[in-house]
């Protein structure tokens, strides 16, 4: 069986598998690790939403989008923006979701709709998430403000304040409540993924990644299911963006800087793409080398970046978790092929997806 | 009158500049078809060869217009041999593995030098135009962009190298049958493209800050540029640098510079919705 295409069971037991094992670090985390340690969590599961969805545009739709850093953006400003000025935080996280969706369809609207070729749609996403970069690191002075909120410039926004219930803005929640909030938002947005690729929009998206000019003889359009995709992917950027600004409670232009797109792009690429779960794991490696970097000041971490990215180009360039899944494979053929007649089962196999 | 002098002056500047920056990357994917990420970055190092030679006592001139081309060709001649011809035909591959490049670039300069501003002083003074005074060194962008376009052009078109160039570009396996090697002309143009590149920075070194991560200020225009150019080199670049620039400089002198960047952008969104193959994909389909 090839392993691009999983059947149904063994798809539907990786998904299950996941879910267990997102579940198990949602409720055990908060019991082995001390608090420096959750916060430190809770900044991966931003960040891996943030592969999430970048995943999902760029693996399942072939959207090369190279300024995912934008929508994070967006979302982050948007959720710190009205969270300012309306004080309950339940709007304030629909907005994050809301705003790079709409942002997303104007822009998606110009690139799909022109037919313009991929490249040109990676060029001008990430020139789209440099200009926002440069805009938004002009704010600074108090006349950039949007109701209560001033912008800050480079400086940013500090003393975001944080998730509450919904209904209750005088009682935040504490830094568990948003360890929370941030893993089982990242559960909740894999699950809606994999329902999305499991249902009809799902499968129309992949099979014009696959062959867009056949999709398109059997009826369905490109522009608009490309879209689509692009729109989602780019709320569940902003979702991220919105946890990213509860993580530290600060928000600054560097999140729509052209190390945040490239960084995203190196989870894809290192997880594996084509996967839900290599991103997320890709984003988590990475994020724990980029710390594990920051402490030594010899050597800057972009160098570190940019050597893992032209090395996965050049040598890796399906990602981690195919590979693993490529070798898994190959044992249990070898293992089962004494046993003439049983073709290999990729039930072991597809539990990674 | 003289504010209509003096912006009229602007926008030229702004138009040249915009050649200057754009012409090595539209030289590397007009020709080769890749878009080459690292290009901000090239030019960082253009820049940085100025302050360095400079700093060690070389003439301005030298420093600024002949070194940087020089050590960013020779760069970009190492990346092409070391990373870029494995990816021939894989477009996305070579985007990623210049953003790579990119970043790695950043991290080696910041690794080596520190993450700080430096600066070359201008070269020459002012001239008065009416009741206002403008920079001259404005007046050697305008005159080295010009010229560095008119070169392209002369090159392309009436050079035996330029022919072989766009022969190879247009047929490799028809070229490769009358004896050329394509690989070598394809290393020859990313060295080109990474020459001029250099040149820009080396150029540009003394009106802006050289640091580590300066290309990410330049590449956003230079990028949108190249796509709204078309296929062309010279021509394309040429026109849409005119009517980007034009629409930077005029929106930048009524606003700011940042919300030049962005109408130059929406410009070229638009532009782009309604041209997918830029000016030169449209219309003088068939210049150089």
């Amino acid at each position: 069986m090839n392993p691009a295409f999983p059947s149904n069971r063994a798809s539907a037991l990786g998904f299950l598998a996941t879910l267990a094992f997102g579940l198990a670090i949602l409720f055990g985390a908060p019991h082995v690790l001390d608090t420096f340690g959750l916060v430190q969590c809770t900044g991966f599961a931003a960040l891996a939403m943030f592969g999430l969805s970048q995943g999902f545009v760029w693996g399942f739709a072939g959207v090369m989008s190279f300024g995912q850093a934008a929508f994070l953006g967006l979302g982050g400003y948007a959720y710190a923006v009205s969270v300012i000025n309306m004080g309950d935080s339940s709007i304030p996280v629909l907005l994050s979701i809301l705003v790079p969706m709409a942002f997303a369809g104007l822009l998606g609207y110009f690139m799909f709709y022109g037919r313009i070729s991929d490249a040109y749609i990676g060029v001008i996403t990430l020139t789209v998430s440099v200009i926002l970069f440069q805009l938004v690191n002009a704010t600074s002075g108090s006349q950039y403000r949007i109701g209560a909120a001033e912008l800050g410039g480079f400086n940013g926004i500090p003393a975001i304040p944080a998730l509450n219930a919904p209904g209750h803005p005088d009682e935040p929640l504490d830094l568990e409540g948003i360890w929370y909030a941030a893993m089982g938002a990242l559960i909740l947005v894999y699950a809606f993924l994999r329902a999305v690729l499991a249902a009809r929009l799902g499968q129309v998206i992949v099979a014009i990644r696959e062959n867009e000019t056949r999709a398109q003889l059997i009826g369905y359009d490109p522009r608009l299911y490309k879209l689509i995709a692009f729109m989602l992917a780019a709320g569940v950027a902003g979702l991220a963006g919105c946890l990213y600004a509860n993580w530290g409670g600060f928000i600054s232009p560097t999140v729509f800087a052209l190390p945040m797109s490239a960084q995203v792009i190196i989870y894809v690429l290192v997880g594996g793409l084509g996967t839900l779960v290599g991103p997320m794991l890709g984003a988590v490696l990475i994020q724990a080398l980029i710390i594990a970097a920051g402490s030594q000041t010899l050597v800057d971490s972009n160098l570190g970046l940019g050597i893992v990215l032209v090395g996965f180009v050049l040598l890796v360039p399906q990602g981690l978790l195919p590979v693993a899944r490529g070798a898994a494979l190959r044992l249990v053929e070898r293992v089962r092929a004494p046993r003439p007649g049983k073709a290999a089962d990729t039930l072991v196999t597809e539990s990674a997806r | 009158m003289d504010l209509v002098g003096l912006l009229a002056f602007n926008v030229l500047t702004g138009i040249a500049t915009l050649i200057l920056i754009t012409l090595g990357l539209g030289v590397i994917y007009g020709m080769m078809r890749i878009i080459n990420l690292a290009h901000g970055e090239l030019m960082m190092l253009g820049a940085y060869t100025a302050v360095m030679a400079t700093g060690a006592g070389v003439n301005i001139w030298i420093a600024m217009l002949v070194l940087p081309p020089l050590v960013v060709g020779l760069i970009g001649l190492i990346l092409e041999r070391t990373v870029i011809r494995f990816l021939y035909g894989r477009m996305m591959d070579t985007m990623l593995a210049t953003w790579g490049i990119s970043l790695g670039l950043i991290g080696l300069v910041t690794t080596l030098y520190g993450n700080v501003v430096r600066g070359v002083s201008t070269p020459v003074g002012s001239f008065d135009i009416g009741r206002y005074g403008a920079s001259l060194y404005s007046l050697v962008i305008l005159v080295t962009a010009l010229s560095a376009l008119a070169a392209m052009f002369l090159l392309l078109r009436f050079t035996k190298f330029g022919l072989i160039l766009r022969a190879t570009m247009q047929n490799p396996r028809m070229a490769a049958a009358l004896g050329v090697q394509p690989s070598r002309i394809y290393m020859a143009t990313f060295a080109l493209g990474a020459a001029l590149a250099g040149l820009a920075g080396g150029v540009l070194a003394p009106i802006s800050g050289v640091s580590p991560a300066m290309g990410a200020a330049y590449i956003a225009r230079a990028f949108i540029t190249v796509l709204g150019g078309g296929p062309a080199i010279i021509t394309g670049t040429g026109l849409a640098s005119t009517l980007f620039g034009s629409i930077n400089e005029l929106v930048s002198f009524k606003t700011t510079p940042v919300i030049g960047d962005v109408a130059l952008l929406t410009a070229a969104i638009l532009l782009i919705r309604v041209l997918p193959q830029g000016i030169t994909g449209r219309y003088l389909r068939r210049s150089l």
